[in-house]
């Protein structure tokens, strides 16, 4: 009698560990250094007022229009640093680490590294439950992922309110943001899928991609505060929406249409283009101060 | 003992499914065509959502402007010469469509399997027809065979992942030399473009496409220039709206 509990307590066992492992197993080496490319923009030049690319509500238009960049030049918000969605937004490559329980060797998470003006982030890979919605909520916020498909997906929730671009585009603390990790020989894409029921209309899709790089990255230089022209205790520096000054240079500089720049849905779509087929003037080439690449740096 | 033997059962169930499976991947599945095979489902029409190089892909940018693409010094002299309208009147107004550029055209993909062994993409943007040839004689043969084309030639591969789910990869080749952007960036007849494709779902029910695409060119390029377009899915071909091919716009 003695026996079959024993071979059955095993044997329920090893099913647990055979459902754990199919479940839970690594299906690719996230960790590592990985390096940016480059190659695609999504912030264009930091230009004041650019919301290219994204599907924006009224009331982001307008809190973003009051946005003064000025602001991160205040003591207390010169470390803010930036949100989780800054992961795909930023210019920074990726230090990957994993955390490992040391009973079972299992990884319990993935953390990937900070940089300057960004906080690091915590991938639980444990299946944990998720704090309450009253939890504190953090610029990286509260992230769980499991392995599918051949990718990592993730789920970030309980973010600060804060932006999404650092153009000051909002998102509110409401925002989940979705990830999946695609490895495919030395290149890593993240794609990132940020829903916001306040500020977007429509999620705001980015992926990107970086390369394994041989070498570790160094982004250990944290923020410094120093003076940078505002006492404490000054007015943040803002605008009245529909008084910014710079609501057209972005529109300037490179002929687009206002509706673009501004964050409107239809902008996402090919129909815009057909739409703005006959009225669209492609800017001149570039013939003084031109930048590295043709680009233009003709700015302020 | 039969609650035992059921539990042996269930064990031998767990372990030795995914091991079978991923033999008869690895296999590829001696008999079984690409399409029986195929670890995620591409088929139907997808959309451009353009959220990255806006200003690259919506409109036509600057003659002139590079950037972010790793031209080499062969490259500038066509880049800065660029015009458009000798493209068009040369028959070349396709330039900007070749498989080095088109998966960041905006526009609609309608994909469906031409046969069990080949998937094809169509794109409504510049009518494009691409063919991905699973089987690897069909695909080396019109490499050898075949001139240069703006879609070329594409051998795919099915990259399946453990417990389900998986990749696409497609290598393409024996292109004519076009555009990687609408304003005259080259690449040249020796590119080589690696493409890899994967779904993800939207938590509103829909999916998504993303193309992460690694354009590589010794003439033209100093390294790999990687991007990676996503599509959204459609529940049908509505707005399916062919235009041809444009070199100023």
């Amino acid at each position: 009698m003695l026996i079959h509990v024993v071979v059955r307590r095993a044997l329920f066992a090893m099913v647990l560990v055979a459902f754990a492992a199919s479940r839970a197993s690594a299906q690719f080496e996230f960790v590592g250094s990985w390096a940016p490319l480059g190659t695609e923009d999504v912030q264009n030049d930091s230009v004041p007022v650019d919301y290219l690319g994204l599907a924006l509500t009224d009331e982001a238009r307008i809190r973003a229009l009051s946005y003064d960049e000025s602001q991160k030049s205040m003591i207390e918000r010169q470390c803010a640093g930036w949100g989780a969605a800054y992961l795909v937004l930023g210019p920074f490559g990726l230090r990957v680490s994993s955390q490992t329980d040391p009973a079972t060797n299992r990884v319990v998470s993935y953390t990937i590294g900070a940089w300057e003006d960004w906080n690091e982030m915590v991938i639980w890979m444990d299946d944990r439950a998720r704090p309450s919605e009253h939890a504190l909520h953090t610029q990286a916020g509260f992230t769980v992922g499991r392995w599918e498909g051949g990718a990592l997906a993730a789920r970030t929730t309980h973010v600060k309110a804060g932006f999404i671009r650092k153009t000051g585009v909002p998102l509110t603390d409401q925002a989940t943001i979705d990830w999946r990790v695609f490895r495919h020989g030395d290149i890593l894409t993240i794609l990132m899928v940020a829903t916001d029921p306040v500020y977007l209309v429509e999620p705001e899709i980015v992926s990107k991609s970086f390369r394994l790089s041989a070498r570790p990255l160094d982004y250990s230089a944290g923020c410094v505060t120093g003076y940078e022209g505002h006492e404490p205790g000054d007015t943040v520096p803002h605008f009245a929406p529909d008084r910014n000054p710079f609501a057209d240079e972005f529109v300037k500089l490179y002929h687009l249409p206002k509706e673009a720049v501004l964050g409107y849905p239809e902008t996402l779509y090919p129909e815009y283009r057909k739409k703005i087929k006959d009225a669209y003037v492609p800017p001149p080439p570039c013939t003084e101060s031109c930048g590295a690449a043709g680009n233009f740096v003709l700015r302020r | 003992m039969r609650v035992v033997s059921a539990v042996i059962a269930l064990v031998i169930a767990c372990v030795a499914q995914p091991a079978a499976l991923r033999a008869q991947q690895q296999s590829g599945g001696a008999a079984r065509s690409a399409r029986d095979r195929s670890p995620i489902d591409l088929t139907g029409y997808w959309v451009s959502y353009v959220t990255e190089n806006w200003r690259y892909r919506m409109v036509t940018p600057a003659k002139g402007e590079y950037r972010r693409i790793p031209a080499s010094r062969a490259a500038l002299p066509i880049i800065n010469s660029w015009d458009p309208a000798a493209d068009e009147r040369a028959g070349n107004q396709c330039k900007s469509y070749g498989a080095g550029n088109i998966m960041s055209v905006p526009g609609r993909l309608h994909i469906t399997w031409q046969d069990a062994d080949t998937l094809r993409i169509e794109t409504d943007a510049g009518t494009q027809t691409r063919l991905f040839h699973f089987s690897p004689r069909a695909a080396s043969s019109r490499s050898s065979q075949s001139l240069p084309s703006w879609q070329g030639d594409s051998a795919a591969t099915w990259e399946p992942a453990p417990g389900g789910g998986g990749s696409l990869r497609v290598v393409t080749s024996n292109l004519r030399a076009g555009y990687l952007r609408k304003n005259g960036v080259p690449y040249s007849e020796r590119t080589t473009v690696t493409e890899h494709f994967d779904v993800a779902p939207l938590a509103d029910g829909g999916k998504l496409l993303l193309a992460t695409t690694i354009v590589e060119d010794p003439e033209y390029l100093t390294g790999p220039y990687i991007v990676s377009p996503h599509f959204k899915k459609e529940p049908n071909g509505s707005k399916w709206d062919p235009t041809p091919c444009s070199s100023t716009w």
